[in-house]
């Protein structure tokens, strides 16, 4: 065990992590280089397109030292963003140490710093990294400054490093195997393993990503899982080096997968201790929770026939992705579909591009809401999320919605917009604080609803992509909530219906018939569509009618073509929703959720 | 001339022209001849007329084939359409050639309406003739304008002066059953400007009238100038109104406005060829890239005179393609089709043809149409108003909704 450590990268988006992933890789050669593909670990395309990293992955390394010894690095991947913080924590919790990664002319972000707090409430051992240092701008002074004023670490003990440029490599691997603790437990003790992850293997069903503890995990025992009891007679054992390579025993301090049949794809919750059945151990891992979404949306398929492929996928990216939530939905516009429960706005982004890139569906996603809490003039308290199910206002004696204690990072000469565009979404600036000369952070508490509307894709234009964020949800508050319906000819699409602060009804309502306008094609007849509260109209668009489509001429040779595209065109009907005659393309959907620039 | 003198004798005519499923046939033949290609045309055709011999022996080679293949064999012909390209460009002694080949291998009715397309700027005296005396008896002048702007915006060899000429030549060569072309939408024309156009063709009198809204196929050297903004394209709005003034100009001068862009100036004198496509009547096409129906299979011809002639000469098929459609896309294309035509379509034929009530079947989609104007469910058929006619196309869309 002495020669075994237990580590993660912690970094802010972009600040390197995954370049740091691929040299540490690189330089223990376990993979060639011809097998080689930049950023080995993110092995997902929209990870590797979107420089994000979203499922953590595990690689043992080995390495050895200037000592001559021969050492087991474990490299267990976290996820880079603030919705995935879970994720994080769980990839931590299996850790004895971190590196913490700072980009040299960045600093320290948002979420450098909640992600340090993640690993020191781990009670993680910390090596700081100071990654690109050979970029022009880097700063390498401000960010030692920072690092020991701002996230109170010792400075001297930061390493100077470009991944990028394999400086500093050995370096980091050096201060692993001798900064960082092995790992402690107690290998004859009752079985006690961590499940830190898993996915789904279609030829062999769920791997299992865990960290044993005490105790050793083999093939053919008989283990269960402590937060639902469910038993399982372990197949095969091993570690990851890319590949997955097959081992008699995981004992204790190591990482590793199992596979034991596990068909339920719901049985395997991240953060579960795993223990054995004839000789269990006493406690469960701490920190073990259920994820609670907090951002909510429907998902429909494009074509309803997909609907069963649709609750198949679903089932396979939740074995992947223990913090989605789901329950039937149906919509008469839209056809059967599912509510779907995430952990912010990217975790929705990332689960409808899975659905659509990984299991080839054509989906439509309604607006994101929050979930609101609704007391109603009888005394009972409605927790509501799906506009749907949104009360009559006349029944409603108050309504509170959740607020989030939001940080933003950016350089000074930002601070106005950040404050403008914070206030515009009824936030509260609570206070600010300056990190070095010409950075800070600001604190705002905003409403979880106004964050979820293409919240970051603004802050990101305002700032020019120099401010960064992090937040937690803190309490729930009063609040005046509308339900703000679009109506296309006097028929309501209640796939369109969002949640809305009275106060933002009108804008919301112009923006969605604005954007509807552009979206739906002309029709033989006019259409008119329409955003209302209640009966009230407080938005209107227009869209004129053509005059003719006819074909001048038609002959021998013109009827199969004329007829295939007829055929063509059907088939992209059957795509297109429908309210009353109105055909709207799956885009339409998606268009009323951002505001126009 | 109609030998047996049954041109006017509506009733008849109607019932042939109406009845969709007859064990009668059209033959088309495709002359892949232009002296120039017009911009805005997505017809085959070249304009190197040293392979026309070649292409001669080719054609008769598949009117042998055909007949030797027995296919045909049952079938009476009552029409022959000689189309393009522009088949005056040929020799007149090939045409008479080709003409004779077919006669020798297929029934071909007395009274068959034979149809030749000629363009205005190829035409002589004793070519029309020797045309006229060789049985055809229809002739189809792809006048398009009388314009000479217009003309020369549609890249056409010919002239006003020349279309005149043209219909007089044909006249005096023994034809009185003249259709022409003509075309209307083009960038920057004015209602009057069209107006004048169709004032000039009635005071000719021709016996058909085909007004084709000009339409930008893609691919056509006219549709990639307009994709690069070499001109404007009259809106909708316009086109509409244009149509709606040439279907009220022309039936106020007593032509029957049988399908969207044709018009004829009696019954009777509708073009019996053409009215086959769109009553789903079997068609024998010939020639490189013409298309064949003979229910349920629908083949297509190599889309090439060097391909085309190749397979003959080495005794193989021409056919490039063909499909069997089932009778879901038989009954797409009889509403289609159906819905183009003044007469539309008709209960008793189509209920019969695919055994079911049409009025039922569409009722939902009837009625919705029929309170905007856009068709009209007469007793015995239901057919497009014209405001309909100008959606022919959604129209057509909306009832293949039904059984999809």
């Amino acid at each position: 065990m002495k020669n075994i450590r237990n580590f993660s990268i912690i970094a802010h988006i972009d600040h390197g992590k995954s370049t740091l992933s691929d040299r540490l890789i690189q330089s223990t050669d376990i993979v060639s280089d011809r097998d080689f593909k930049d950023q080995i670990l993110d092995s997902m395309d929209i990870e590797r397109e979107r420089g994000i990293t979203i499922k953590s992955q595990t690689i043992c390394l080995p390495y050895t030292a200037k000592d001559g010894n021969l050492y087991w690095l474990n490299l267990i991947d976290t996820p880079g963003h603030v919705d995935f913080s879970y994720e994080v924590s769980r990839a931590l919790a299996s850790c004895e140490g971190a590196l913490l990664l700072i980009d040299a002319s960045q600093g320290v972000e948002a979420q450098t710093l909640a992600n340090l707090y993640l690993a020191l409430e781990n009670d993680l051992e910390i090596i700081p990294v100071i990654n690109k240092i050979d970029l022009p701008s880097a700063n390498i002074e401000m960010v030692k400054n920072q690092i020991e004023e701002d996230l109170g670490l010792d400075p001297d003990t930061a390493i100077l490093a470009s991944a990028k440029n394999n400086i500093g490599i050995e370096e980091i691997l050096e201060a692993i195997v001798h900064k960082l603790p092995p790992p402690k437990g107690e290998p004859n003790a009752p079985a006690k393993a961590l499940i830190f992850d898993s996915h789904y293997d279609p030829f062999r069903g769920t791997i299992v990503h865990f960290r044993v503890f005490d105790g050793r995990i083999r093939p053919k025992d008989k283990i269960m899982f402590m937060s639902n009891k469910a038993e399982y007679t372990v197949e095969e054992v091993g570690i990851f080096q890319i590949k997955r390579i097959i081992q008699d025993e995981i004992a204790a301090g190591r990482v590793g997968y199992l596979i034991a049949g596990i068909k339920t794809v719901s049985d395997t919750k991240s953060g579960d201790t795993i223990t054995r059945k004839d000789r269990p151990c006493e406690q469960a891992m701490p920190g073990f929770k259920d994820p609670k979404p907090v951002v909510f949306s429907s998902i429909y398929p494009v074509s309803t026939d997909d609907y069963p492929e649709l609750i198949v996928a679903l089932e396979k990216l939740k074995l992947n992705d223990a913090s989605l939530v789901y329950e039937k939905d149906s919509s008469s516009a839209l056809g059967f579909g599912f509510r779907c429960g995430f952990l912010g706005l990217l975790h929705l982004e990332v689960v409808q591009e899975r659905l659509e890139r990984e299991y080839d569906l054509s989906l439509i996603i309604t607006a994101p809401s929050v979930r609101y809490e609704v007391v109603l003039t009888d005394g009972t308290t409605l927790m509501v999320e799906n506009p749907a199910l949104f009360p009559d206002p006349a029944t409603i004696a108050s309504t509170r919605e959740p607020y989030i204690r939001a940080s933003i990072m950016v350089p000074d000469k930002y601070m106005g917009t950040v404050m403008t565009l914070c206030m515009e979404r009824r936030g509260i600036n609570k206070n600010y604080q300056y990190f070095s000369s010409n950075r800070l952070e600001m604190i705002f508490e905003l409403p979880l609803s106004e964050v979820v509307y293409d919240f970051y894709d603004r802050l990101k234009t305002v700032t020019q992509g120099y401010g960064s964020f992090d937040y937690e949800i803190i309490d729930y508050r009063e609040t005046d909530i509308v339900k703000v319906d679009i109506l296309i000819n006097a028929e309501k699409v209640d796939a369109l219906s969002q949640l809305v602060h009275r106060d933002n009804a009108v804008f919301r309502a112009r923006n969605a018939c604005d954007r509807l306008k552009e979206e739906i094609p002309r029709h033989m007849f006019k259409v008119a569509i329409q955003g209302a509260i209640g009966g009230k109209v407080i938005a209107r668009e227009t869209i004129n009618p053509y005059r003719k489509d006819v074909t001048a001429k038609c002959y021998g040779g013109d009827i199969s073509r004329k007829r295939k595209l007829l055929e063509k065109q059907r088939k992209g009907k059957k795509r297109m929703k429908m309210a009353g005659n109105v055909m709207i393309p799956q885009n339409a959907f998606l268009s009323v959720l951002k505001s126009k620039e | 001339m109609r030998r047996n003198g049954f041109i006017g004798d509506t009733d008849t005519d109607t019932e042939r022209i109406t009845n969709a499923v007859s064990s009668k046939a059209g033959i088309y033949l495709h002359i892949p001849f232009c002296i120039r290609k017009c911009p805005y045309c997505d017809f085959y055709s070249t304009s190197n007329l040293s392979q026309a011999s070649a292409f001669v022996d080719a054609l008769i080679a598949e009117i042998r084939m055909e007949g030797n293949s027995g296919a045909w064999g049952a079938v009476e012909f009552d029409s022959v359409y000689i189309g393009g390209g522009t088949p005056t460009v040929m020799d007149t002694r090939a045409v008479l050639r080709i003409m004779g080949a077919l006669y020798e291998t297929f029934s071909i009715s007395d009274a068959a309406e034979i149809t030749i397309e000629a363009n205005p700027a190829t035409l002589s005296k004793d070519q029309l003739a020797a045309l006229r005396k060789g049985g055809i008896n229809r002739i189809n002048i792809g006048i398009q304008s009388f314009d000479d702007a217009n003309l020369s915006f549609l890249g056409r060899i010919h002239t006003g002066k020349d279309a005149v000429k043209a219909l007089q030549l044909a006249g005096k060569g023994g034809f009185d059953n003249i259709g022409i072309d003509l075309m209307y939408g083009l960038p920057g024309q004015t209602p009057e400007n069209w107006q004048k156009d169709l004032e000039t063709a009635v005071s000719y009198g021709p016996a058909h009238i085909s007004c084709y809204m000009l339409t930008f196929e893609p691919g056509t050297v006219m549709d990639n100038a307009r994709k690069a903004g070499q001109f404007k394209v009259p809106g909708d709005r316009v086109q509409a109104s244009l149509f709606l003034a040439t279907a009220r100009m022309l039936v106020q001068n007593g032509y029957d406005h049988y399908e969207i862009s044709n018009f004829a100036k009696s019954a009777g004198l509708r073009s019996l060829h053409n009215a086959g496509y769109w009553n789903n009547r079997p068609y024998l096409g010939l020639g490189p890239a013409a298309h064949s129906y003979a229910p349920p299979v629908r083949k297509a011809n190599v889309r090439s005179v060097r391909r085309y002639i190749g397979r003959m000469e080495g005794g193989k098929s021409p056919v490039e393609s063909s499909e069997i459609l089932d009778i879901r896309q038989q009954m797409m294309e009889a509403v289609y089709l159906g819905l183009r035509k003044a007469d539309g379509i008709g209960y008793v034929e189509f209920n019969r043809r695919f055994q079911t009530d049409f009025c039922d079947m569409f009722e939902a989609v009837i009625d919705r149409l029929a309170k905007k104007k856009y068709l009209v469910a007469d007793a015995d058929k239901c057919r497009l108003t014209l405001e309909g006619m100008l959606l022919q196309e959604s129209i057509a869309g909306e009832f293949i909704q039904v059984f999809s």
